[in-house]
């Protein structure tokens, strides 16, 4: 998927004036203190991928929500194939034509391919498999895909996964698909494919509305860019546009857009287009001191469908941050869980600064100094409709000063919470919010306040810029870099994005089948031998099947 | 602002009365349908549960297990835990209470007795739920099957317990001892109401205390509102989960050990008023709120005497009254449910 000029990106009989699939006019969404949507008029049309950039809280997923029928605007028309509509539920949505296809996978795994896609038939009529099975192969002919209808999800890689949906989007017929944030859960070669399949879908004449905040990816894959800012539309690319400007230009113009000026950040620059490994400055590292945390012969027991540590080893020295990557399903997971106490061993040991800590519970080992920052923000980071006050002292209950013999100091909580909202630029309407509404990268700002301790002996970061945006990862990775606030600690950052990595670390341990299968000094082309260590091409990890499923 | 407030506060009235409201209606349609005049019959229960003075006394008498037994629905449910088996805790504790009591006053004075008594009750209730709590912390089991199961075996291992070590064998009805009408609970001033009411309310309150602005609140709550985010805050679900049954059942036996020494003085075979599942869903209804709670079980207490008046002057069964709760959480949900719709169309 590398670009070569725009000429190649908008085929020549592609121009403006495809026909209309979508047209909204005026569209207008608040929520309490917020205007998401903000008179915003775009227009989608057939045969063409359009990008929808903007930064977190832009109204990207607002307009999403609205068109798949999710929620009603304030004000606003939608027109869809000319005729004036209202989209009163996602299953309007579907019979109009448009398909979503969302950033986490909505399939039943114990389910079959062709179970799943039968799933939103009217309960009232028979499961006709002949006639759902003849629509799944001219899907799969349009994807050109390899799926098996009877193969069960949860065994399928999660860019097969995704494939499914994007089936389940066009059921209704080949009209307007949206994917949002489409490429974050994929491997390289996933989001090689995807653009196959965008690619393919859009020359079918599909209205493809593509929402990203990676700007290589809008650029390789769109022939028209819309760029949000504070629920306005700020800016349009038409593929005029993008074919007369080199990719240069194209970027500069969308960075201008996104940030609302003309700025000339390297820094920014580099996270949007994924080169940010070659401006990051490390801490020093003082070589000669003992490791403060050894991992050895690291092994888990993992239940169905996980992937467990089958002996990992790695140690990292005071003030070092070491990247682990790998793809996602390989035990880093398991690999965090063990460290923070989460999850017991069942063979090796884990030693902080001499002292084994492998039997500690986690409270124990937060009295150590040990620091986890998960990546299931919802699942387990937080209890969602609890609030934010809450939700940032909840690995203190029982603790002075919030607690004292056992009462609640309510006005202590509620402070606290508002010296984490200001010095962490948690955006929020109060502290007493419940912190399941708050956007995403909101609810990871909470997380990094949470865990933030100058005593900090050993801090885990479980994918740390997991939906935040450009501002705040970029804040969140300098942050990393220098240290996370707690000079000397060992720093763990687990990540699928390797150019976060490169940017971070001082080396990276890869992890395949639950265990390091190398560990590479971040020097200038260490991303050509992690890859190498990724894929597994030098080497035969135990429990490769899992391995090799998720790969596939 | 204000009127904004003001629009809230009456939208949450609005949210309770237009339900009672709805449930009354229909509850009278339900009366006519069975030629019973439903103005008589609603008269009648509001001045024979509400109006008249013994009535009055009688309801607030009633509340009493109700309110107990909601104190430990409410720890039980806000820790997410489903313990539906109250009614084998209850009924076991008070067989146990009634047994003890009488022979305890014939060798120490009442209010040592009683006290051992309230302690043996909780032990009792919480002994009770003991099983499924361990079976739920270690492995994982759904407590809302082994609690009605164990509530079947506590119900029926009470009459074992009534029919042949505690049967009292000067009746001819199978019975515990009769505690003497003297050494029962102290009654408020000159009514009828034992003064259990008053251990019953700060039953309630001190749960409600508990749940909002204790650490041990705070930590239930938490695992209540999500397992997975307790276990990475490092508490300790398998304690919390046994504590909170041991709570929940153990205030289930003080209920039963305030219905035996306030009120009955002794239980026959096969009693079983399944309070219990009465409570469940008042406790439902008032969202797990402490002082919802008391007026939601004091009005359906008002009911429950009324209705049992009713039944034999009006020929109504009194399981009209159950009718009436079953419309009213019927109504409630519908009204949630429209609410939930507008607002989720408003984007709230």
């Amino acid at each position: 998927m590398t670009p070569s000029s725009p000429d190649a990106l908008v085929p020549a009989d592609r121009d403006g004036d495809n026909e209309i699939a979508v047209a909204l006019s005026g569209i207008t969404k608040r929520f309490p203190g917020v205007v998401a949507n903000d008179d915003i008029s775009l227009q989608f049309r057939r045969g063409e991928v359009h990008a929808l950039l903007g930064e977190n809280g832009a109204g990207k997923s607002t307009l999403m929500s609205i068109l798949s029928g999710m929620q009603r605007p304030d004000s606003g028309r939608i027109e869809v194939a000319g005729r004036t509509v209202a989209i009163g539920s996602p299953a309007a949505a579907l019979r109009l034509g448009i398909g979503t296809v969302y950033q986490h996978v909505l399939l039943v795994p114990s389910l079959t391919v062709i179970e799943n896609l039968m799933l939103g038939a009217p309960w009232w009529r028979r499961c006709d498999r002949k006639a759902t099975l003849a629509r799944f192969d001219e899907l799969r002919d349009l994807l050109s895909t390899k799926l098996e209808p009877d193969a069960p999800v949860g065994r399928l890689s999660l860019g097969e996964q995704q494939q499914v949906e994007i089936m389940r989007a066009l059921w209704h017929g080949e009209f307007v698909v949206i994917l949002d944030e489409p490429t974050s859960m994929l491997t390289p070669q996933g989001v090689e494919e995807l653009g196959t399949v965008i690619r393919r879908l859009r020359d079918h004449g599909v209205a493809i509305v593509f929402i990203t905040h990676k700007l290589k990816e809008a650029y390789d894959l769109a022939d028209r860019i819309s760029v949000l800012r504070l629920g306005k539309v700020v800016g349009s690319l038409a593929p005029d546009d993008l074919r007369r400007r080199s990719e240069k230009e194209v970027i500069d113009a969308v960075i201008a857009m996104i940030f609302g000026r003309a700025q000339e950040d390297a820094g920014l620059k580099d996270t949007l287009l994924g080169s940010a490994h070659k401006a990051g400055e490390r801490a020093a590292l003082a070589k000669d001191l003992p490791p403060r945390l050894v991992v050895e012969g690291a092994s888990t027991l993992a239940s169905r469908g996980e992937c467990p540590l089958t002996g990992a080893s790695l140690e990292i020295r005071p003030g070092e941050v070491l990247g682990i990557a790998g793809v996602d399903g390989n035990g880093q997971k398991h690999l965090a869980e063990a460290l923070a106490g989460q999850r017991q061993l069942s063979a090796g040991r884990i030693e902080l600064d001499g002292d084994s800590i492998q039997d500690l519970d986690v409270i124990a080992r937060r009295a150590k100094g040990v620091r986890y920052i998960t990546d299931e923000r919802l699942d387990e980071g937080t209890a969602a409709h609890h609030s934010l006050a809450v939700n940032l002292v909840i690995k203190e209950i029982g603790k002075d000063p919030f607690w004292q013999q056992g009462i609640t100091k309510w006005g202590k909580i509620l402070g606290h919470a508002r010296e984490k909202i200001e010095s962490h630029d948690i955006r929020t309407p109060s502290a007493r919010t419940a912190i399941g509404k708050l956007s995403g990268g909101n609810i990871q700002k909470a997380l990094l306040a949470r865990e933030w301790s100058p005593d900090a002996t050993l801090v885990i970061f479980n994918k740390p810029t997991y939906g935040l945006d450009l501002q705040n990862t970029l804040r969140a990775r300098a942050w990393i870099r220098g240290g996370a606030g707690a000079p000397g600690a060992a720093i763990v950052v687990i990540s699928n994005e390797l150019d976060e990595l490169l940017d971070v670390s001082h080396r990276i341990a890869v992890m395949n089948g639950g265990r390091i299968v190398g560990t590479v000094e971040v020097k200038p082309g260490a991303e050509v031998e992690i890859g190498r260590l990724m894929t597994g091409a030098d080497s035969a990890p135990a429990g490769g099947d899992e391995a090799g499923q998720q790969t596939r | 602002m204000t009127g904004r407030q003001l629009q809230s506060l009456l939208g949450g009235l609005a949210r309770v009365l237009l339900p009672v409201a709805l449930a009354l209606i229909a509850g009278a349609v339900l009366l006519l349908l069975l030629g019973k005049d439903p103005l008589a019959y609603y008269g009648y229960v509001i001045k024979r549960g509400l109006l008249s003075p013994t009535g009055l006394q009688a309801s607030i008498t009633r509340t009493i297990p109700l309110l107990t037994i909601a104190a430990g629905l409410i720890v039980a449910f806000r820790a997410g835990l489903w313990n539906l088996g109250v009614d084998g805790q209850f009924l076991l504790a008070a067989v146990c209470v009634a047994a003890l009591a009488p022979a305890l006053v014939t060798v120490m004075p009442v209010l040592p007795a009683i006290l051992i008594c309230f302690v043996v009750a909780f032990a009792v209730g919480a002994l009770w739920s003991l099983i499924p709590a361990l079976l739920k912390a270690r492995h994982g089991i759904n407590e809302i099957i082994s609690t009605l199961m164990m509530s079947f075996l506590g119900v029926s291992l009470a009459n074992v317990l009534i029919k042949i070590p505690f049967n009292d064998p000067t009746t001819t009805v199978p019975q515990t001892a009769t505690l003497p009408v003297e050494d029962r609970l102290l009654r408020l001033g000159d009514t009828t109401i034992p003064c259990g009411i008053l251990i019953a309310l700060a039953a309630v309150l001190l749960v409600h205390v508990m749940m909002e602005r204790t650490s041990l609140g705070m930590k239930l709550q938490i695992v209540g509102a999500n397992p997975r985010a307790a276990r990475h805050a490092g508490l300790n679900l398998q304690r919390l989960t046994v504590v909170a049954f041991a709570l929940s059942a153990g205030l289930a036996g003080l209920a039963g050990a305030l219905d035996v020494l306030g009120v009955h003085g002794t239980i026959r075979a096969d009693w079983n008023p399944a309070y219990g599942i009465l409570v469940i869903p008042l406790v439902f209804l008032a969202r797990f709120n402490g002082y919802a709670v008391i007026a939601f079980v004091f009005f359906f207490a008002v009911l429950m005497i009324g209705g049992e008046s009713a039944a034999r002057r009006l020929g109504v069964p009194n399981f009209f009254v159950l009718v009436l709760v079953a419309l009213l959480m019927i109504f409630f949900a519908v009204t949630e449910y429209l609410d939930q719709r507008r607002r989720s169309r408003l984007g709230v």
